[in-house]
C-alpha cells in the first residue's frame, strides 16, 4: 500500500497524513495533569475560598479541575481545606486511603499546613502528620489566586513526572512550599491612621 | 451619728438577684435549681439561650454578693423572655468535690447539646440528661479541656523572641 | 371550688369527660410533651453504631437500617455527621454528631488578649465573620464600660459591614441551598454575586474573609475613598439578580415540591429548642434582635422582619431571600447617615495610637507597646451580649478577672443550637429531604464546634 510503502521507504518522514507521535508516558502525564479532579475535603473557612475558586470569577474548571467529586474513588487530588481536628484525622486518613493511585494532596491554608493559629490540643498540627502532602498553600485563607498557583504547581510536577519518581522512591509527599499571592488590592488599607 | 440606710439585697424567688454591667444576674443555690427555673419559666422566660460553665480554679476570689459561697465551678444559664424582651442570667455554684447538677432538659429541650458540651469541656455531670456523652472531643478522650488545670496543648514552635 | 373540682362537677352532670380544662403551666410539661415528635433523636453512641455492622441481619425481617451520612459529604455544609435510622426511605430517627471541627477556640481565647480575640472569634462563623467580631467587641466594650462612648461613625460603619455580611452570607445560602436541591447553576450565580461583596470587604478591611476589622473601641481603619460608589454599585446590581432567582427558583414547581412541607417545625418546638433566626421566624414568630432588642442604631432605621407561616424549608428559603432585600434597604439608609468623625474611640488605654504619632511621642510609643504586647486590662466582671447574625442569635459571654486576657470566653453559636432541631425536622420525611432540611437550617460547622 501507499502508506506502508512510504514509511518503509522514508521512515516517519514518509507520513503525509496528520499524525501526532509521542511517547505514551508523556501522553499519560499530560492527561493526568490537565484532567485531575479534586476530592471534596472542605472543612472550614478555606473550603469557602475553595468554592470561591471554583466559582465563575476564578473558574477552576479551566485548569481541568472540572468537578469536585464527592466519592474519593473518582478523585485525583485531595485538597485538604481547613483545620483538621482530632476527631477528623482518622476520617482524613480513611478518605485518603480510599483514593485510587495516582493521587496527590494539596494542603490548603495554614491550619492544614501546620496547625495555623490554633496551636492547641484540638487541632492536628499539620496534615502531613496524617497524609503525605505534595504542595503547601499558605494563607488564612489563601486567596483564590494562591490556590490556583498551588494547583498549577502540582500540575507542572505531574506533567514533568518528578512527582511519580519521588513517590516511587520514598513514598512521601513532594513537600513543595509556594508563596502566597495576595489578591489584587489597588490601595492598601492603612490601619490606625488617626 | 451616721445615717446608714441598710439596703436589703434584692431577691427573686428566694434567690439573690444581683446585676453586672446593667444585666440582671440571679444566684441560685444548687438545691433549689430546678424549682427556681420552673418558676422562671412561668414568669415568662420561654427560651434558654445559652448554658455554659466557668472554672474559677485560678480566680476564686471573685466578686460575689454576700451569702453566695464561691465554688470552683459555676454553671451560667442565660434566659430570654420573648414576651417581655428581657434577659436574665442564672449562676449556680458547683463544688469541685461533687460536680453534678440537675439537667434542664425537661424544661428546655434545647439545653441538651449545651449540657453535653459543658460535660465534655468541664466534667460537670447533669443528672436526668438523656444522653450525657462527649460531643466535641472524641468519645474516648481523657480529660476535660476547658478546665484551668488542663494545658492548652501547644507544641513548641521555633519562633525567635516570642513568649511561649 | 377550685377550677378542677368545678370541671369534675360539670362533666359528672353532663356525663362527659372533658378532661382538664386548665392549661398546665409550661413549667410542668416535660420535654417529651413539649416536643411534638417523641423519640426523634437516635440515642445511640457512635461506638455502638460501629458495632452494628457486625450484627447478623435477618433477611426475612422488615428491619430498620442505621446509616451514616458524613462527615465527608458534599451536602452536609461542612463536617456534620448524621446517623439516620431508616425504614425503607423514611427517616425514623436521626442523631447529629458534631465535633469534627472542634478547634479549641474558647481555650485559645483565654490566652489571647482582647485585641487579638477578634482574630479567634472571626473564624468561628466564617460566613459572617464581621458579626462574630462585632459581638465579641461589644461584649468587651461593655466590660470596659465604654459601650456608650463608641463614636458615631464607628457605629454606623459597623452596621454597614454587618448588613453587607448578612447579604453575603444569605447569598451563599442561596448558592448552597440551590446546589443541594439540585439547581446546580444557582451555585455559580450565588458565588458570582457574593464575589462583588467580598471585593468590597477586601477594599475596606484588607481581607476577603476573616477580617479582624471590628475591634473593641471601633473599627480598625477608616472607610476608603469612594466607598459610597462601591456600595451603590452592589445595590444597583443585586435587585435584578434577586429577581432572576425568583424566576429560577421561587416560582418553579420543582423547587416548591421539594421544599414545601419539608422539615416542618412548630413554634413551640422552636422556642423549646432555643432555635433562633430564620428557623424561628419561619414558624410565624417575628423575633429579630435588631428590632426587638435593638443594639447600635437599628432603632433609627426602618426595615421589616420577614416571617413565614408554615415552618418548612420553603419558608426559610423565602425568608433569607427577602432578608437580602431588607438588608439592601438598610444599607441604603445607612449610606445617607454615616457621619464624619472618628472611626474608633480615642481612649488611649484601649485603642492604639495612630502610626504617625509613634515617631513623635514617647507616650504613644509606650501605649502602642503595652497594647500590642501585654494588652489592655479589662475590669473584673461578666457580661453576655447578643446580636442577630444571619443564622440567629449569636452571643458572647465573657468573664474577666482584671487581666488583659479573658478569663472565660464563650460564644453562643446559633448553629450549635439550631442543629438540635434537625432530628425533629427530619422525622417522618424521606432521605432525599434530609439534605434539603440540613441546607435550610444553614449550619456553619465552625461555630457549631468552635
Amino acid at each position: 500500500m501507499g502508506i506502508v510503502r512510504n514509511v518503509l521507504d522514508d521512515g516517519l518522514e514518509g507520513l503525509d497524513h496528520n499524525f501526532l507521535t509521542g511517547r505514551i508516558e508523556d501522553l499519560i502525564k499530560w492527561s493526568r495533569s490537565r484532567s485531575s479532579w479534586g476530592a471534596t475535603f472542605g472543612l472550614a473557612c478555606c473550603a469557602i475560598e475553595m468554592m470561591g475558586t471554583g466559582a465563575p470569577h476564578y473558574d477552576l474548571a479551566r485548569f481541568g479541575m472540572e468537578v469536585f467529586r464527592a466519592s474519593p474513588r473518582q478523585a485525583d487530588i485531595m485538597i485538604v481545606a481547613g483545620r483538621v481536628s482530632q476527631k477528623m484525622a482518622p476520617v482524613l486518613r480513611q478518605v485518603y486511603d480510599q483514593m485510587m493511585e495516582p493521587k496527590w494532596v494539596i494542603s490548603m491554608g495554614v491550619c492544614a499546613s501546620s496547625g495555623g493559629m490554633f496551636n492547641n490540643y484540638a487541632i492536628v498540627q499539620g496534615v502531613d502528620q496524617v497524609v503525605p502532602v505534595d504542595v503547601y498553600a499558605p494563607g488564612c485563607p489563601p486567596t483564590p489566586e494562591t490556590l490556583i498557583h498551588a494547583i498549577e504547581t502540582l500540575h507542572q510536577l505531574i506533567e514533568d513526572g518528578e512527582i511519580m519518581r519521588r513517590r516511587a522512591s520514598s513514598g512521601a509527599g513532594a513537600n513543595v512550599h509556594i508563596q502566597e499571592i495576595p489578591a489584587g488590592i489597588t490601595t492598601p488599607v492603612i490601619l490606625g491612621a488617626r | 451619728m451616721s445615717s446608714e440606710v441598710t439596703t436589703t439585697p434584692a431577691t427573686l424567688h428566694g434567690c439573690l438577684l444581683g446585676e453586672s454591667r446593667g444585666q440582671s444576674v440571679l444566684f441560685v443555690p444548687r438545691q433549689s435549681y430546678i424549682a427556681t427555673m420552673k418558676k422562671l419559666v412561668d414568669d415568662g422566660y420561654e427560651m434558654c439561650v445559652d448554658l455554659t460553665a466557668v472554672d474559677f480554679l485560678t480566680h476564686n476570689a471573685r466578686n460575689l454578693p454576700e451569702g453566695v459561697a464561691p465554688e470552683r465551678f459555676e454553671v451560667v444559664v442565660n434566659l430570654l423572655s420573648l414576651s417581655k424582651r428581657e434577659r436574665l442570667r442564672v449562676r449556680v455554684q458547683i463544688s469541685e468535690s461533687d460536680p453534678r447538677i440537675d439537667s434542664l432538659f425537661d424544661l428546655y429541650p434545647g439545653t441538651e447539646a449545651m449540657e453535653r458540651e459543658v460535660f465534655d469541656m468541664f466534667g460537670i455531670s447533669f443528672t436526668g440528661h438523656p444522653d450525657l456523652t462527649r460531643i466535641l472531643m472524641p468519645e474516648d478522650w481523657q480529660g476535660h479541656p476547658l478546665r484551668k488545670d488542663y494545658a492548652q496543648g501547644r507544641i513548641p514552635v521555633q519562633f525567635k523572641g516570642a513568649a511561649s | 371550688m377550685t377550677p378542677r373540682e368545678s370541671d369534675a362537677v360539670i362533666s359528672a352532670a353532663a356525663g362527659t369527660n372533658e378532661g382538664n380544662q386548665e392549661l398546665r403551666s409550661r413549667s410542668e410539661l416535660t420535654a417529651k410533651e413539649v416536643m411534638r415528635e417523641v423519640g426523634a433523636v437516635l440515642r445511640m453512641s457512635e461506638a455502638d453504631a460501629a458495632l452494628l455492622a457486625e450484627v447478623e441481619a435477618d433477611p426475612g425481617e422488615d428491619q430498620t437500617m442505621i446509616i451514616n451520612m458524613g462527615p465527608q459529604h458534599p451536602s452536609t455544609h461542612g463536617v456534620l455527621r448524621l446517623m439516620l435510622e431508616l425504614k425503607g426511605e423514611t427517616v425514623l430517627r436521626c442523631k447529629p454528631i458534631i465535633g469534627y471541627l472542634h478547634t479549641g477556640m474558647e481555650k485559645t481565647g483565654e490566652s489571647l488578649t482582647f485585641m487579638q480575640g477578634g482574630t479567634n472569634v472571626t473564624r468561628m462563623d466564617y460566613l459572617s465573620p464581621l458579626n462574630s467580631e462585632l459581638v465579641f467587641s461589644m461584649a468587651t466594650e461593655k466590660l470596659l464600660g465604654i459601650d456608650g462612648d463608641i463614636p458615631e461613625r464607628a457605629v454606623w460603619i459597623r452596621m454597614l459591614l454587618s448588613e453587607l455580611n448578612r447579604m453575603s452570607s444569605h447569598l451563599l445560602f442561596m448558592a448552597t441551598n440551590g446546589m443541594d436541591i439540585g439547581a446546580v447553576s444557582m451555585m455559580l450565580y450565588g458565588w458570582r454575586e457574593r464575589e462583588i461583596v467580598l471585593r468590597f470587604f477586601q477594599k475596606v478591611t484588607g481581607l476577603r474573609m476573616n477580617h479582624n476589622f471590628i475591634r473593641p473601641g471601633g473599627v480598625a481603619a477608616d472607610l476608603p475613598a469612594g466607598w459610597r460608589d462601591d456600595v451603590m454599585s452592589i445595590l444597583d446590581m443585586l435587585p435584578d439578580r434577586l429577581g432572576e432567582y425568583d424566576v429560577l427558583m421561587t416560582n418553579q414547581p420543582i423547587w416548591r415540591e421539594r421544599l414545601q412541607g419539608v422539615g416542618v417545625i412548630t413554634q413551640a418546638e422552636a422556642i423549646a429548642l432555643g432555635a433562633t433566626g430564620p428557623i424561628l421566624r419561619s414558624t410565624g414568630l417575628a423575633w429579630d434582635l435588631r428590632r426587638d432588642m435593638p443594639y447600635m442604631h437599628y432603632d433609627q432605621l426602618e426595615f421589616d422582619v420577614i416571617v413565614g407561616s408554615y415552618g418548612d424549608a420553603f419558608d426559610r428559603y423565602a425568608i433569607r431571600l427577602n432578608e437580602i432585600r431588607e438588608s439592601m434597604r438598610i444599607v441604603r439608609q445607612i449610606l445617607d447617615r454615616v457621619p464624619s468623625g472618628d472611626y474608633r474611640i480615642q481612649d488611649k488605654k484601649v485603642t492604639p495610637p495612630p502610626r504617625a504619632r509613634i515617631d513623635e511621642s514617647m507616650e504613644a510609643l509606650i501605649h502602642h507597646f503595652k497594647i500590642f504586647t501585654e494588652g489592655f486590662k479589662v475590669p473584673e466582671g461578666e457580661v453576655y451580649v447578643a446580636i442577630e447574625s444571619p443564622r440567629g442569635e449569636v452571643g458572647c459571654y465573657i468573664a474577666s478577672d482584671g487581666s488583659p486576657t479573658p478569663y472565660r470566653m464563650h460564644v453562643r453559636a446559633p448553629s450549635f443550637v439550631n442543629v438540635q432541631a434537625l432530628p425533629h425536622m427530619m422525622r417522618g420525611g424521606l432521605v432525599a429531604d434530609a439534605v434539603a432540611v440540613i441546607s435550610s437550617v444553614d449550619p456553619v460547622l465552625g461555630e457549631v464546634d468552635r
